[in-house]
């Protein structure tokens, strides 16, 4: 019980000191960034006991609070992790102190409010995957629009306004159905809002496939799933480095995380009913997006392409209803985080190079800016499913779980592993194998200590999950055996 | 004799507000020219000491003046929030004003007289004390409007405000005639208790209550009687337009309290269904023609038809728990309005009216404080948790899915989006678009800007910790049914 307020302080300190940021303003952009550097490993260090102390026997809510928030209408403040949560805390907490740094020196306009939306980010982010209460579950989901708004429409390229009002409004449009849900689930669960209250609460198929769709709108539009993914590619393009780090590796798992939290507990009979959907879904992802990506003549676009393609193995891990697969998705949610954060943060380094993400202006740039190349090359093997990295583990787990489900499934996602394959080498041999064809190429500097610090450590993460993942998956598991058995139970009232 | 006490005692703070209108009204016709700002002052204390007496009496309830005149925990706290309504336009107002040389104490006088109105239909208890409290308030808005002499705009919309305000009143009062008919009594209570006998399919009945209805929807703003509130918003000096677009709403709720719930409860299913009808079109209406709008008065205009279609789905649930929600979202849309408005007009100087949405380009470069509250006051708006604005379309969403009509709730869910995008707009043009060189200035004032902060601020703080307004406008509605 000692450790009761620890979730609050992991939400409450990055926004606090935030705003701490925020009022030393952009006339003090050193001071900003440092207080924004302290901020951040705090907040880090805040989760850390997270970690340490987590139970790993019991899929029960841990470090659970719980106070009465808006008592007119039932809503409490009610925060808990199990094991499904910690790895997203800790990820987010992890990312934004890496974010922090990487940006150090690329973000010269309006430092304070720069570092300051990351870091208030970070707290909602991290509300998210800690909130029991429906509306304070939505309360974050959405409030986290706001600084993503910002980050990509202030720090962003040059239709920085066109993407980022498209992606406020697809989220938005997403989200409010699954508003209605939830009240609609207030009512018929003798006024809680309570999500674990949820998850017992009996319903007929009609009205859980409807909840089903308005889930499925808002956590399709964000993981994204296609056909909902049309906003992602711009919103990446368009976006500064850190914001495609944090949107890639941290927001995109929101929707996943939703998936798992609410749709699959709450509505089980109509996640088994619409699972050949949303196999069908993740499918497509995998198979046509990655062709998408395969042809894209802009870094940013590849990867984020790249990134919906490796979505579809998640979603597809979750509804085949086994726990082997769904473990295997968290893992490969996680993978995707350090990787797809590595591989925006290495097409950073070389945008604040070039100022140009099109791959026909590079080629050879391996060899002016080896250290640069060998880490892009772990983090490209990583993408394409290299067994020793972490993105193989999550995607054999994944395979290995359909196949049991359905054979057939499994046997067209696996084709995503050679279209992965061949988007990223061919990515790779363009940009930076071969001769060095243009002059600005020939000038590049190799990674200052800065970014090989970024880029090391996540290089480090990339390893660990791929070739220990044993305690990763050791936390998850109850956590996904509980919510395995969750949803194999009907919930029709007699 | 005791009695004949209580029945001033309950009245105090009315009586307190129009002797202390009438002292501004003199004291300024002999000391205005001398102490400009005396009639200013003399207002913010008649309000401070009208919250006091008011606080005072809380807790009491009860009829009197023979039924004339009702106390219950609504008429306090309606009250309450309109004097902060009015206190906060006075003290936004003053440099409006004196840039325009119509810093003068004939309009703290009328804000008054339109408070008093105010207070009257709140705690009115018959017809006729409804109505009168309603043109008390009608024509001290209409004087208001057309305030500003030199202003050609603010003259036509207060002659186009005056004729359809007037249609409307006719409309609200021929309503009441035919109840008055119907059931032989103006008292409401007594009205409600006649009504039990009289078939929900009586004509006469029926066109009592479309009248009533009708004459409601107008005075809110909801369309199809919206027709007014654009020109009007659009043409009214600022300070003007922010009074309209705050402490009349509370007045207008307070109809709908007290005729249609105290009064006609009993016909609830009759009236329910034309609050469908009317929160549908002002949904579409206020939030579809608000994205053409160049204008930001004129846009907030459409949003403002547009909250009164949100807050419509709280009165369409018809259960206690959905009347106070949209009391909640009336206030809440209150203090929003003010602070819209309020910043508009912080942001204008002699000559230069800030009511363009071009006018904020850049603001967040200029004035990056100032970008920051109205990114706070359009986000609320647009109801994006963690601002207040999101709470109030919670509550109303709540009360109107419990109430079943989930496909009404999901028509509203999918315009807060349409709506948010010109809220949006106004965001993008304040961060993301260059600053022009001609808007640069803003002239200081400090005691506005102090309001408007606090103002603004109180949107997210509430969002933050939304639990005690909320139970307050629930107390309010404690037993109104």
């Amino acid at each position: 019980m000692a450790h009761s307020s620890l979730l609050s302080y992991a939400i409450w300190v990055p926004i606090i000191g935030g705003l701490l940021v925020l009022a030393v303003g952009d006339r003090r952009a050193e001071a900003a960034r440092w207080l924004a550097l302290l901020v951040s490993l705090a907040a880090f260090a805040v989760t850390i006991p997270l970690f340490t102390g987590f139970d790993t026997r019991t899929a029960a809510m841990q470090f659970s609070e719980r106070v009465a928030w808006i008592p007119s209408l039932n809503i409490f403040y009610h925060l808990g992790i199990d094991g499904i949560s910690l790895w997203f805390i800790l990820l987010t907490s992890f990312l934004t102190v890496l974010v922090v740094i990487s940006s150090w020196r690329n973000v010269k306009e309006r430092v304070a409010q720069f570092m300051a939306a990351f870091l208030i980010m970070e707290g909602m982010m991290i509300g998210v995957f800690c909130a029991l209460d429906a509306i304070l579950f939505y309360v974050f989901w959405e409030a986290m629009l706001i600084p993503m708004f910002l980050i990509i429409g202030v720090w962003g390229g040059p239709r920085r306004v066109y993407a980022t009002i498209k992606f406020f409004l697809y989220t938005f449009l997403g989200s409010v159905l699954m508003l209605v849900a939830l009240l609609y689930l207030y009512y018929h669960s003798n006024s809680s809002f309570s999500l674990l209250v949820f998850q017992k609460t009996p319903l007929g198929m009609t009205a859980q496939i409807l909840i089903f769709l308005a889930f499925f709108l808002a956590f399709a539009v964000k993981i994204p799933m296609w056909p909902m993914h049309t906003w992602l590619p711009d919103a990446h393009v368009e976006a500064p480095t850190a914001g495609s780090v944090i949107l890639a590796a941290v927001m995109l798992k929101m929707g996943a995380y939703g998936f798992l939290r609410l749709s699959l507990p709450i509505v089980p009979d109509a996640s088994h009913k619409l699972a050949w959907l949303m196999i069908l879904l993740s499918l497509i992802a995998i198979i046509y997006v990655a062709l998408v990506a395969i042809v894209q003549e802009d870094m940013k676009k590849l990867i984020a392409y790249s990134s919906i393609a490796h979505m579809g193995f998640v979603t597809l891990g979750f509804f085949v209803f086994d726990s082997v697969a769904i473990d295997g998705s968290i893992i490969q949610m996680l993978s995707h985080g350090f990787i797809s954060a590595a591989m925006f943060l290495c097409v950073g380094v070389l945008y604040d190079r070039m100022h140009t993400r099109n791959i026909k202006a590079y080629g050879g740039v391996a060899n002016v800016m080896p250290i640069f190349a060998a880490l892009m090359m772990l983090f490209a093997m990583g993408n394409v499913g290299l067994p020793g990295t972490s993105g193989f583990v999550g995607e054999f787990m994944v395979v290995l779980g359909t196949y049991q489900v359905s054979p057939w499934a499994a046997i067209l996602a696996a084709t995503g592993l050679i279209t992965g394959a061949s988007y990223t080498l061919w990515l790779f041999k363009r940009a930076i194998f071969g001769g060095v064809t243009h002059p600005e190429v020939a000038g590049l500097k190799d990674l200052d200590g800065r970014e090989m610090l970024v880029l090391g450590t996540l290089a480090a993460f990339t390893l660990l999950l791929g070739l220990w993942p044993a305690p990763f998956l050791n936390i998850v598991h109850s956590s996904v055996q509980h919510l395995v058995t969750q949803v194999s139970l009907s919930k029709i009232p007699a | 004799m005791n009695s004949f006490l209580m029945h001033w005692t309950f009245a105090i703070p009315e009586i307190w507000v129009l002797t202390m209108a009438c002292v501004v009204l003199l004291t300024d016709l002999f000391w205005g020219d001398r102490l400009r700002d005396l009639a200013a002052v003399l207002t913010v204390l008649t309000l401070i000491g009208a919250a006091v007496l008011t606080i005072f009496e809380m807790g009491q309830s009860g009829t009197a003046f023979a039924g004339l005149f009702v106390l219950d925990p609504f008429t306090n706290v309606a009250e309450l929030f309109s004097y902060l309504a009015v206190l906060m336009v006075v003290l936004y107002s003053r440099r409006y004003l004196v840039d325009r040389g119509i810093y003068r104490g004939e309009v703290f006088v009328l804000l008054l007289f339109a408070l008093l109105g105010i207070m009257v239909m709140v705690s009115g208890g018959s017809l006729l004390s409804i109505y009168l409290g309603l043109e008390l308030l009608a024509l001290s808005q209409y004087a208001l409007v057309a305030f500003y002499r030199d202003s050609v705009v603010a003259t036509e919309a207060g002659l186009k405000y005056f004729v359809l305000g007037a249609l409307a009143s006719g409309m609200l009062l021929y309503g009441m005639s035919l109840l008055y008919g119907l059931t032989g009594t103006l008292d409401v209570r007594d009205i409600a208790g006649a009504l039990v006998n009289v078939s929900a399919t009586n004509l006469v009945l029926v066109f009592a209550i479309v009248f009533i209805v009708a004459g409601i929807a107008f005075k809110l703003g909801a369309a199809p009687f919206h027709m007014w509130l654009p020109d009007v918003y659009q043409g009214a000096p600022t300070v003007v337009t922010t009074f309209l677009a705050s402490a009349p709403k509370i007045g207008a709720f307070a109809l709908i309290i007290r005729l249609l719930v105290d009064g006609g409860y009993g016909m609830l299913e009759s009236w329910q269904q034309i609050f469908v009808a009317l929160s549908l079109v002002s949904l579409v209406v206020g939030n579809v023609i608000a994205i053409a709008q160049q204008n930001i008065k004129r846009m907030l205009a459409y949003s403002t038809v547009g909250h009164v279609g949100f807050l419509s789905l709280g009165i369409v649930a018809g259960t206690e728990a959905g009347l106070a929600s949209a009391f909640f979202y009336t206030v809440v849309y209150v203090l929003m309005s003010l602070a819209g408005f309020g910043m508009i007009m912080l942001l204008s100087r002699a000559g230069f009216e800030a009511e363009r949405i071009d006018d904020f380009k850049g603001l967040a470069q200029r004035k990056p404080w100032y970008a920051f509250l109205m990114l706070i006051i359009m986000f609320s708006m647009a109801g994006v948790p963690p601002t207040v604005g999101f709470y109030a379309k919670l509550a109303v969403f709540q009360a109107v899915i419990a109430a079943g009509y989930v496909w009404l709730a999901v028509i509203g869910v999918l315009l807060a989006v349409i709506g948010a995008f010109y809220y949006l707009r106004v965001v993008k043009v304040m961060y993301f678009d260059k600053a022009d060189a001609e808007t640069g200035i803003v002239v200081r004032d400090d005691l506005a800007s102090t309001a408007l902060s606090i103002n603004s601020l109180a949107l997210l703080v509430l969002g933050i910790l939304p639990g005690p307004l909320m139970a307050f406008c629930f107390y309010a509605m404690q037993g109104v049914i």
